[in-house]
């Protein structure tokens, strides 16, 4: 068997149109590697509709007719996008046996591009988590060690984290991950790939289970910069069914490739050399910034003051949405019931049992700080300081056309590490959280690594729609890197 | 601002999971750290500013007041955990 192994999707793709391997035999390799796996990536396979799929490029290939941006290219599917006719659960027990009657918009844009889907891949309960420990299904392990204890299994990141290590792992060739303070670009650092949340509005949240509706945001978890844009591109749509879908019009990603980083100026906020900061981390940053000063962008210092209330501020919105959007898991109409001759039994009794700690805590500050007599004091007050976190933005972006930052305060952890105190998990968000709140595109590549061998990622964050500027950041980081 | 036992049991109702005796005590003390954490915000001035509740201004577009349907009663049901002649069966209710 051909080794597929180290393939972008642009190389896979010109290989399966000059036929030197086949959809099937590309999609059969994965299924195989996925099948001898131990990592806990996925939770439903869909291997007898991926051969389907894969068959199906085939064709369309051999007939050279109607060929898609992503004909036969096998990909994972955070289990977080409904799928029509596929057990969709969110990594919770309360959707365990949910079966989709609609395919959501980015998936279906996906399969309507030729995607070869293999499986819904294993995440934290309805997003909730940062190391993907969190899951019903079981956490997963990040292919990933480290060179001094080799023998210990490290997180994967999260919630996205059965997709960042599938792909890591070589278990498909990019999967679709969903980011809500962090989601896509964390466990994208933590593993050694790129992760792009594209801003607020570019992918429909149709069809995805809500988390924080006004956070939520799907984009792709991939090896190459490049890999990225093209995922994005297939991603990407207006929708009529989401009413905060962008109307602005989808620009071609692929250009990126044009983009010349000289004369650009990169921002560089103080306030994100945090406390706890790892000194890595902070030479990978200070090499980045050389290197893109090498490449004659010019740097300029930026303050973002309000970053410290970020992660407070996240921490009473996405509850206080969350809290609203799991509502509607009551055990009546689709999921898992705890059976009770009592209706109002019957509820708190399915909630108690179909949902795991986090999810609870969660839910139970969502509540809390949206009850009477605590609005004002939380709710408004984080949805104040919100606007004080995207005005800083607003004025930074006067200055300077993205700003560089670390992705996280630190690499991959060991499973079990940071689950005694809810706060400490949360840290892990402090720098991707803010571009959250304002809604901004922001990736994630990895820029270098520490001395134990552990990916360590730099993210760009770039002004609202201009995707094409981070990629093309993100496209040097790449290259200069030296691996 | 500190929740107690009467606090925790109110939004245990509120948000309708029910809790025990000893996720009770484990819960008081989980949310009065996050809530002493987020009290941060507090140092914020916020007088002047008006609450952020969207990132999306672009405005909101009607859609065609029009029918369609993608689906059928029988799927919906499908994943119901009770449903009989085409409803939701729930624990009898009697006021």
């Amino acid at each position: 068997m051909i080794d597929f192994k180290n393939l972008d999707i642009s190389t896979t793709k010109e290989c399966l149109l000059k036929k030197e391997f086949s959809s099937l035999e590309l999609t059969k390799f994965f299924i195989d590697r996925i099948e001898k796996s131990d990592l806990n990536c996925f939770i439903t396979n869909t291997f007898e509709n991926a051969i389907e799929m894969a068959k199906e490029s085939d064709k369309k290939i051999s007939r050279n007719r109607e060929i898609r941006d992503l004909e036969g290219i096998p990909i994972g599917m955070k289990d977080l996008f409904c799928t029509k006719g596929v057990r969709t659960t969110a990594g919770s027990k309360i959707l365990e046996n949910f079966i989709p009657f609609y395919e959501s918009t980015v998936s279906n844009n996906l399969i309507n591009d030729g995607a070869v889907i293999l499986g819904k891949t294993n995440m934290d309960e309805f997003a909730m988590g940062s190391a993907n420990t969190t899951s019903f299904f079981g956490n997963v392990i990040n292919p990933l060690k480290s060179s001094e204890e080799d023998t210990k299994d490290l997180v994967p990141g999260g919630s996205s984290g059965g997709s960042a290590s599938s792909v890591a792992a070589n278990l498909c060739m990019a999967a679709t991950g969903s980011d809500t303070g962090g989601s896509i670009r964390q466990p994208a650092s933590f593993c050694g790939l790129v992760g792009l949340k594209p801003s607020y509005g570019r992918c429909s949240r149709f069809g995805m289970i809500a988390f924080a509706s006004s956070l939520d945001q799907a984009g792709p978890i991939t090896k190459t910069v490049k890999d990225a844009a093209l995922m994005l591109q297939s991603m990407s749509s207006y929708d009529e069914k989401d009413s905060t879908s962008s109307r602005k019009p989808i620009p071609q990603y692929l250009d990126f490739l044009n983009f010349d980083i000289k004369g650009k100026k990169i921002g560089l906020p103080t306030e994100y050399k945090v406390e706890g900061l790892n000194s890595d981390i902070v030479k990978v940053w200070d090499d980045t910034i050389n290197l893109f000063k090498k490449n004659g962008a010019e740097i300029v210092n930026i303050s973002l003051p309000h970053t410290s209330f970020a992660l407070p501020t996240y921490y009473i919105i996405a509850p206080a949405e969350a809290s609203a959007n799991l509502a509607r898991y009551d055990g009546v109409k689709y999921g898992f019931r705890e059976n009770s001759d009592d209706l109002e039994d019957m509820y708190e009794l399915t909630r108690a049992k179909g949902f795991g700690d986090e999810v609870k805590r969660r839910l139970m500050i969502g509540t809390y700080v949206l009850s009477a007599g605590y609005y004002d004091a939380y709710y408004l007050k984080a949805l104040k300081v919100r606007q004080l976190i995207s005005d800083d933005f607003k004025s930074a972006f006067e200055k300077c056309d993205v700003i560089l930052t670390p992705t996280t305060p630190n690499v991959a952890f060991p499973i079990g590490e940071k689950q005694k105190d809810p706060i400490e998990m949360y840290l892990n968000d402090v720098l991707t959280v803010p571009a959250s709140l304002a809604g901004l595109p922001a990736i994630s590549v990895t820029a270098g690594k520490n001395s134990m061998n552990l990916p360590i990622g730099m993210q760009v964050i770039g002004k609202p729609f201009d995707e094409i500027s981070i990629l093309a950041a993100g496209k040097l980081i790449e290259e200069y890197r030296g691996f | 601002m500190s929740i107690d036992n009467k606090t925790v049991k109110k939004v245990s109702k509120l948000a309708k999971i029910r809790i025990n005796e000893q996720e009770e005590s484990k819960l008081i003390e989980e949310l009065n750290n996050i809530l002493g954490w987020v009290d941060e915000l507090k140092k914020v001035d916020t007088e002047k500013i008006e609450p952020m509740l969207s990132v999306f201004n672009e405005s909101m577009v009607m859609r065609k007041d029009e029918v369609f349907s993608e689906t059928s009663d029988e799927l919906v049901l499908k994943n119901a955990p009770e449903s009989k002649s085409g409803f939701f069966v729930v624990p009898k209710v009697v006021e």
